[in-house]
């Protein structure tokens, strides 16, 4: 890629993270130390597990900021089907998880602490039920907002390619040309065959986009552009390749299948009678995918965890020691907070990269015929 | 543990927008730019490939130019050389020509000179043995003016005179 238009986007996000991470821990904290869960003293300590924690989870409403103990956050909607029974609703009707609506509150313990469940009272028994839960999440917003700003994006590139088919690339479609080059050049055809690979590239170059971009917004800390932690979410990472594993038996032909349960070159004893061989090739067709929507979710997930610890680590020298420790920490703290966002974009970039070019070898893997 | 318990919910809208995405994306933003990629890439091979075929018509229109230039130069020379061999052959004719004709010229001037020459021999002859005649005369005249003279002559000219 073109290292001028690379040093150019840092420039541009370098300063985006840096206010982006000074608004959103700060009020956070301050919502931490406002909390009614835990009140009771004035000057609780500060958790920074917590706080991280609550950073990368799915919420029911997007948080903003904390003004003087008001929450200022976007309001969701809550979908739910319980009793045969839709309930639509919006999230401020629990107040932040303070009040229950409707017979619904967010649970605060438990196995399903932080998710809506049903109270039963049932013979002075309270009983807590999950109910079916499509609601609007922050994670599902912030899934339709980086569909849109997809599709946006390559609705008006691809015009920019119908209006001019023969000319050289200009603006955004020359920034990205490089890249839906490379990865036809270097993960489609690498990987699936020059014969076959014209198929696959609708998947590709959409998982590759709609990762990268999920990757980037889930560095810009600013609501609702950025701030949901959507590839370090197992449901997310989970379904793309659930999209990989279906895709991937969808194009298998038979040399697959009888590499699968009948693996030439492999002693017959392995095959039966017990047949060892092909429940690990199974295994193997299950655990790829698997460890595609691990690995995703967890280079993710890290990177945000360092990313919150060290902007965290001012605020327990604040609490714990002085605040003027804090304060001299903070530098320092800053300076690894901008470091390790800049290896986030690398790691935005090489995760999506990962993730589909294995997809593509899968698939490819699948497809292959016998030689 | 919320993060690794994902919602139903969450994982039901994903594979919605994700699907629609797929779809929206497959037929409105990749078929085309893929098309259109594919067109620039075989345009851009075809006017490789042509400009490689007029560089070679190029090299075959100059090799062709040298061609008639070295014919043409050939013609040239050739003509020149007839040129110069005509140039030659008329200076030649010429030049015997003029010979001739000063040969003629010559000999004719010759045949004048030799005419007169012999008529003034002729006139000088005629008018020597008059002037002679006369000469003779007046001598004769005066010789024979004494007698003795004439018959000493007379007599000489008898002993000359052999009657045999």
């Amino acid at each position: 890629m073109n290292k001028v238009k690379l040093a150019k986007a840092l420039r541009i996000f370098a300063p985006i993270l840096l206010l982006g991470i000074l608004l959103q821990v700060n009020p956070l904290y301050a919502s931490e130390s406002s909390d009614p869960g835990n009140n009771g003293s004035g000057e609780e300590e500060y958790n920074a597990g917590h706080m991280i924690l609550d950073h990368i989870v799915d919420h029911y409403s997007w948080h903003i900021m904390t003004i003087d103990g008001h929450e200022v956050a976007i309001d969701l909607p809550v979908i739910l089907y319980h009793n045969n029974q839709w309930n639509v609703f919006m999230s401020s009707r629990f107040d932040h998880g303070h009040s229950s609506y409707k017979g619904f509150k967010i649970a605060q313990e438990g196995p399903n602490a932080g998710k809506i469940v049903h109270i039963t009272h049932e013979n002075d028994e309270t009983k807590l039920e999950r109910p079916i839960d499509l609601s609007i999440t922050k994670n599902v917003a912030a899934l339709f907002v980086v569909a849109i700003i997809t599709l946006l994006i390559f609705l008006s590139v691809a015009r920019s390619y119908k209006k001019k088919t023969y000319q050289a690339p200009k603006g955004l479609q020359s920034f990205l040309e490089p890249l839906i080059l490379f990865i036809r050049d270097e993960v489609a055809i690498a990987s699936i065959g020059k014969e076959k690979y014209h198929k696959f590239m609708p998947y590709l170059l959409t998982l590759f986009f709609f990762i990268f971009l999920m990757n980037l917004l889930g560095l810009v800390p600013i609501p609702p552009i950025g701030g949901a932690n959507l590839t370090g979410n197992l449901a997310v990472t989970g379904v793309m390749a659930l999209f990989t594993l279906i895709i991937t038996l969808a194009s298998s032909n038979k040399n697959y299948w009888r590499h699968t349960f009948n693996t030439p070159g492999i002693p017959v004893l392995l095959k039966l009678p017990i047949p060892i061989i092909p429940v690990i090739e199974l295994v193997g067709i299950l655990t790829k995918p698997f460890v595609l929507m691990v690995r995703l979710f967890a280079n993710i997930t890290a990177g945000h965890i360092v990313l919150l610890s060290f902007v965290s680590i001012i605020f327990i020298f604040t609490n714990n020691i002085d605040p003027i420790a804090g304060w001299a920490v903070s530098p320092v703290s800053l300076l690894f907070g901008v470091f390790i966002s800049l290896l986030e974009l690398l790691v935005a970039f090489i995760q999506a990269y990962v993730f589909v070019l294995l997809s593509a070898l899968y698939i490819g893997m699948a497809m292959e015929e016998e030689h | 543990m919320e993060l690794v318990n994902p919602g139903i919910g969450l994982i039901f809208w994903m594979i919605v927008i994700f699907g629609l995405l797929l779809l929206v994306l497959g037929k409105y933003a990749w078929k085309p730019i893929m098309k259109s990629l594919h067109e620039r890439e075989q345009s851009i091979d075809k006017a490789l490939k042509s400009a490689d075929k007029a560089r070679e018509e190029m090299k075959n229109l100059q090799a062709d130019n040298e061609k008639l230039r070295q014919e043409a130069r050939e013609e040239r020379d050739k003509i020149l050389k007839q040129a110069r061999d005509k140039q030659n052959e008329i200076i030649e004719q010429a030049r015997e020509e003029a010979n001739q004709e000063r040969q003629k010229i010559l000999d004719s001037a010759k045949k004048e000179i030799s005419n007169e020459k012999q008529a003034a021999a002729r006139e000088l002859r005629e008018t020597v043995a008059d002037i002679s005649l006369k000469v003779a005369e007046k001598i004769i005249r005066q010789e024979l003016e004494d007698e003795k003279k004439q018959q000493k002559l007379v007599e000489k000219y008898f002993d000359e005179v052999d009657f045999r």
